[in-house]
């Protein structure tokens, strides 16, 4: 007999800044299981972010407790990688220098393997012809990737991504989806979405997290049960679109709670 | 390339007038050359005298950098200091504000008093002159760095020495190049006025700012003219210098070094 450890559990997890009266998560119990691909949504200020930073062990639990792979998120950080709104690459670095720099600060590798490591990841995201650009140089969209290809160059079992297609515009945003479900599928990792899109939870997700505001708790947990590899074609189909509405009505709904 | 050939061009021609005018003023007026001597007299006594010229440009010039140096290395230091903590910086900033606002001119006379006339006081003078504006500057590069960034080290198990190396000082050094902008030009100033008081241990053998006492006593005007622009081009070459390790630096990645590039 074998028992599966949940990839991400929440047990009774609450937040309250030091300072402030209001709590911004209360009563969170959740459970993530491995290759699970999970988005939270919610109004703004119901605690996405926060509910991230918890998981990378960026900041502690009020009460309750998180474990990730059965670790504390503290221990757990070699298995997690963190993929913020902005892209936040280090600007005097070029684009390979910023792809291994999470490699370089863990120095799990000798720096042959990291370059090796760095170049696949650039082919993987498209990027090997702008390898030795400065970040200056690149598009929104190109940045991100950047971003992207530097959280996976840890291997992460986990990937916490907090809103990170946000700032691009509609048509490279859908784009940066269908890439990621493609990375994904090859490298199989967990991921913990925060977005503000609806249509983007539904097309990436295989559960949707709806969060509800003041305190920060969970309202609904919607399973989305269409089929992987989604395409173009998803984002057509009459189910996408009953999702979409059903996961907005929600949403909606929990904003009243 | 031809666009800075233009540049340097552009400026020749103004440097052409501003002589022209200089000489013309002198001519129509009929000033007395003991107050205002032709262009010509001043060229002329600055080849003269340009062995003379030349060996006090350079005890200025060794007096200013050695200044700008330390103050480099010590504001830096201080700056680690100060991005350490908030409460640091809340005791100890307006110190530094101190700095340049309490007259030098008033200090110079006690620093000369304490540690004589010479070298060492007049670089340490300078030395002042420029501290303050390095600090502030790269006290601020140090602590706005984006605490995204800060996490994302943090994340993958950076050490503070790599926080620091890696992320902050990298980030302040735009912000250490603005400080070490202004100080360059400072760094000459403070260097003449401390040689105004120090003067020099030797007799005739002294900075641009002891020459300049010199001539004043003597009337000699015209290489009193030779010595401000001998200084003034110090000055110039010190901030042009200062921009090219700047952009020899910088201009890969830094948005302001590279609009200078023009790319």
């Amino acid at each position: 007999m074998t028992v599966t450890v949940p990839e991400v559990l929440f047990r009774a997890v609450s937040k309250r800044f030091t300072g402030s009266s209001a709590p911004v998560l209360e009563g969170i119990d959740l459970s993530i299981e491995r290759g699970e691909f999970v988005s939270i949504i919610g109004p703004s200020g119901c605690g996405k972010s926060t509910l991230l930073k918890l998981v990378a062990g960026l900041a502690p639990c009020t009460s309750g407790e998180i474990a990730v792979n059965g670790m504390t998120p503290e221990n757990a950080r070699e298995v997690v990688s963190f993929v913020f709104q902005d892209a936040t690459l280090l600007p005097w670095r070029t684009v390979e220098k910023n792809v291994s720099l999470a490699l370089e600060l863990e120095r799990s590798q000798p720096p042959p393997e990291r370059r090796q490591i760095t170049q696949k990841l650039l082919e993987l995201v498209g990027l090997s012809h702008v390898a030795k650009h400065y970040p200056r140089q690149l598009s929104g969209g190109m940045k991100m990737r950047v971003s992207i290809a530097r959280a996976l160059a840890t291997r992460p079992r986990l990937l916490l991504m907090d809103e990170p297609f946000a700032a691009l515009d509609e048509m490279t945003r859908d784009r940066m989806n269908e890439e990621l479900l493609r990375l994904r599928e090859e490298q199989n990792w967990t991921v913990l979405f925060v977005t503000h899109s609806v249509a983007e939870a539904v097309f990436l997700s295989s559960k949707v997290i709806v969060l509800a505001p003041h305190p920060g708790r969970v309202a609904h947990v919607l399973d989305v049960d269409l089929p992987y590899p989604r395409t173009e074609a998803t984002r057509e189909s009459q189910e996408f679109d009953d999702l979409v509405n059903r996961t907005s009505r929600l949403l909606r709904e929990a904003h009243r709670l | 390339m031809k666009q800075r050939l233009m540049l340097v061009l552009n400026a020749a021609i103004v440097f052409a007038v501003l002589v022209l005018v200089w000489w013309a003023i002198v001519r129509v007026f009929k000033v007395p050359p003991y107050m205002v001597p032709p262009p010509m007299q001043v060229a002329k006594i600055a080849v003269a005298r340009f062995p003379e010229l030349w060996a006090s440009l350079l005890i200025t010039t060794e007096e200013a950098v050695g200044g700008l140096f330390a103050s480099i290395v010590i504001g830096v230091l201080v700056a680690l200091i100060f991005a350490r903590s908030p409460w640091i910086r809340r005791t100890f900033f307006p110190y530094t504000i101190l700095l340049q606002t309490v007259p030098i001119m008033a200090i110079a006379p006690l620093i000369i008093m304490w540690i004589g006339p010479g070298l060492s006081s007049v670089t340490l003078i300078a030395f002042i002159f420029c501290l303050a504006s390095i600090i502030a500057n790269t006290t601020q590069g140090l602590i706005s760095v984006d605490e995204n960034l800060v996490q994302l080290f943090l994340m993958h198990n950076a050490s503070q020495a790599q926080i620091l190396g890696r992320l902050r000082l990298p980030h302040s050094l735009p912000y250490l190049f603005v400080g070490i902008r202004i100080s360059s030009g400072i760094a000459v100033i403070g260097a003449i006025t401390g040689e105004l008081f120090a003067g020099s241990s030797q007799v005739g053998q002294g900075g641009v700012g002891y020459s300049i006492l010199y001539a004043m006593a003597q009337l000699q005007t015209a290489y009193l003219f030779a010595l401000v622009m001998a200084a003034t081009a110090l000055g110039f070459t010190f901030f042009f210098l200062v921009m090219f390790f700047e952009w020899l630096l910088l201009h890969n990645w830094h948005e302001s070094a590279a609009r200078q590039s023009g790319s």
